[in-house]
């Protein structure tokens, strides 16, 4: 048990990748052996994130050198900087944890019996804990060049999951513009990674930000990471492949490539705070964070108001919500270098954006999954053709309802929670943002009412009246995702406590970022 | 050495960065989409290597070297596994540009996009 727990970070990276490659080999055996494999490794890899968790909150960032003789052995006798790769999980890294492993899950639960009929499954799941396995190796490695190697099999897994159903064109040209974009993001990560290793000799994160000079140079090396980073996680400007991809990807992977989209705006969180933190000048990038949060909510928001097909209209509000998230960093951000402001409100700011991560994670990925049941039912995404499958799909409708809700920030659900944060605190900064924010969750809350009204209510149409309610493995992989809402909405004190102000604290303390690794300091 | 030779590598770098990134943007046609990424790439990779040249320097892990210092061995580590991540991506975007291709006959950006915004 003791050595499950220190070697907990790599295997949660180590055990969903081999178990990628061993899938289609178990496959051989029929797909219900498959299906419980997959599950189980899953479940398996949900321990570990939360062996992980809890102790990343008991006994502080958990250091983990691969090769060293101890685990906790960053740096070898005889040297004075980390030679070797180094996983570093601190509390951003073990929150976003969570997420990644708990939307997996949740998705490959979802997909058992909506990918049933599909060709190429035993591909389809490898892909999927290939996926999962990136995502967890961007949240726990403190080595740059590994964040890189991740980030590109994170884009060929996503790529080649949203591109699954190749016999639909649409989703092989998301899947194009998907890799397209990932592969010009993480060649200009190498190239800032490139620019580090030039200046400093050094690749891990909390070494190269305990040398950070803030020259020229970085600051080239900043605009790209950020660049990057925001593009892959679907900002205005940097939005137009988000609903190209999103909308055709196949049951369950969205809100996985979803997930893998936050976890690339953790990745951004990784740069701007711990690996620059106060060195660089923090209110022209706050502000900047901001300007594009304030973009990315509006311009995401009116393009879904005038959106018929149902997944697309989701996805636009996947750039919208984007926005808050940003709106919470950038305020966080732009404050960072004054202690006060941060006690005042900073630390509020970023405890709210990294809320409404979480809560996007799951409430987001549940709409996007109802959006699904309802194309796996009716064999159509378009909001005219649909009406009264709140009669037939009554689960579908309340999973819809709890999603809808909590989006358009209803108290007392989570979304509310979590927005209120960010309206406070942005409020503080200036009063035009909260406002601008508090529009656009009008109109986020217009939007939905319409999608419930075009297909739940109504009389229910004569050509779909042999439509059944979705499976049960849809139903359970929904449901994982509705119970977190709720628990999120019933207890937000209680998750902001265990969880989310630890992430916060995480990213506001770069010099205890640095001095695990480092020492001293 | 003048510094122009010294900078040479660094030029190169530059201009193939810019050839990729004009490419991806003025062109239509996938497959040239594609071939800019990858000159992109190799733009990267060639960055990556010419930062571990030392001038002089011996090829690193070899024993009875001359010299007393050597090439950096991690920039080139780098670029082998930027390299083969390389080649996979290209692999999978030409992938998805012959299945585009199967669905429309076409190769063409503007002529072949369904989905608008």
């Amino acid at each position: 048990m003791d050595a499950l727990t220190t070697h907990a970070p790599i295997l949660a990276i180590a055990v969903p990748l081999a178990a990628a490659f061993l899938t289609p080999l178990v496959g051989r055996l029929g797909a219900k052996v498959r299906n419980v494999f997959v599950v189980a490794i899953l479940l398996f890899v949900e321990f570990l994130v939360f062996t992980v968790v809890r102790q990343v909150l008991t006994a502080g960032i958990q250091v983990y050198t691969l090769g060293a003789t101890a685990a906790g052995l960053a740096i070898p006798e005889s040297h004075i900087v980390p030679v070797r790769i180094i996983l570093e999980v601190d509390g951003l890294g073990a929150f976003l944890g969570i997420i990644a492993a708990t939307v997996a899950l949740s998705g490959a639960v979802y997909s058992l019996s909506a990918m049933r009929g599909e060709s190429g499954q035993d591909r389809f799941y490898t892909l999927l804990l290939l996926l999962t396995a990136s995502m967890l190796g961007i949240q726990y490695t403190g080595d740059l060049f590994n964040l890189f190697v991740f980030l590109e099999i994170l884009s060929i897994s996503g790529a080649a999951l949203a591109a699954f159903r190749t016999r639909f064109v649409d989703a092989v040209e998301g899947g194009f513009k998907y890799v397209i974009v990932s592969t010009v993001s993480a060649l200009l990560v190498l190239l800032s990674i490139g620019i580090f290793y030039g200046q400093y000799n050094l690749l891990n994160i909390a070494a190269v930000s305990d040398a950070m000079r803030y020259t020229l140079l970085d600051k080239i090396a900043l605009a790209l990471l950020i660049g990057a980073l925001l593009t892959k996680s679907g900002a205005v400007p940097s939005h137009w492949w988000v609903p190209d991809t999103y909308t055709p990807a196949p049951a369950g992977t969205s809100p996985i490539i979803y997930a893998s989209s936050l976890t690339c705006l953790g990745a951004a969180l990784r740069i701007v705070f711990s690996l620059y933190g106060v060195k660089m000048t923090v209110s022209a990038v706050g502000w900047l964070v901001i300007v594009a949060g304030l973009l990315s909510m509006f311009i995401g928001v009116t393009m879904a108001l005038r959106q018929t097909d149902i997944k697309r209209l989701m996805t636009y509000h996947v750039i919208s919500q984007e926005g808050y998230m940003l709106l919470g960093f950038g305020v966080g951000l732009a404050v960072l270098g004054d202690p006060q402001a941060v006690a005042a409100y900073g630390r509020e700011a970023i405890a709210g954006g990294l809320f409404h991560v979480l809560n996007n994670a799951f409430f987001k990925g549940l709409l996007l999954l109802t959006g699904e049941a309802l194309f796996f039912a009716l064999g159509t995404r378009d909001l005219d053709r649909m009406g009264g499958m709140g009669r037939t799909m009554k689960w579908t409708c309340a999973f819809f309802i709890i999603g809808a809700l909590a989006i358009s920030g209803i108290p007392p659900m989570n979304g509310f929670a979590s927005k209120l944060m960010i309206y406070e605190t942005s409020y503080q900064l200036n009063p035009m943002l909260a406002i601008v924010a508090l529009i656009v969750s009008i109109m986020t809350l217009a939007s939905f009412t319409k999608v419930f009204q075009a297909a739940f209510t109504g009389p229910g149409l004569p050509e779909y009246r042999d439509v059944k309610p979705v499976p049960l493995s849809m139903k359970v992989g929904m449901g994982v995702l509705a119970a977190g809402t709720l628990f999120f909405s019933l207890f937000p004190q209680l998750v902001l406590d265990t969880i989310v102000y630890p992430a916060t604290d995480a990213l506001l303390n770069q010099t205890m970022y640095i001095g695990v690794i480092m020492g001293g300091s | 050495m003048t510094s122009l030779v010294v900078n040479a590598p660094f030029v190169a770098v530059a201009a193939l960065a810019c050839v990729g990134l004009y490419i991806m943007v003025t062109q239509r046609d996938l497959i040239k989409i594609v071939m800019g990424v990858t000159i992109l790439e190799s733009a990267v990779n060639l960055f990556l290597v010419s930062l571990g040249y030392r001038n002089e320097g011996a090829a690193p892990g070899f024993t009875h070297a001359s010299g007393t210092h050597m090439v950096l061995p991690v920039p080139q580590a780098l670029t082998l596994t930027s390299i083969v991540i390389g080649v996979a991506t290209t692999a999978l975007m030409l992938t998805l540009v012959i299945l585009i291709y199967r669905h429309t006959g076409e190769t063409d950006a503007e002529k072949s996009r369904r989905v608008k915004g």
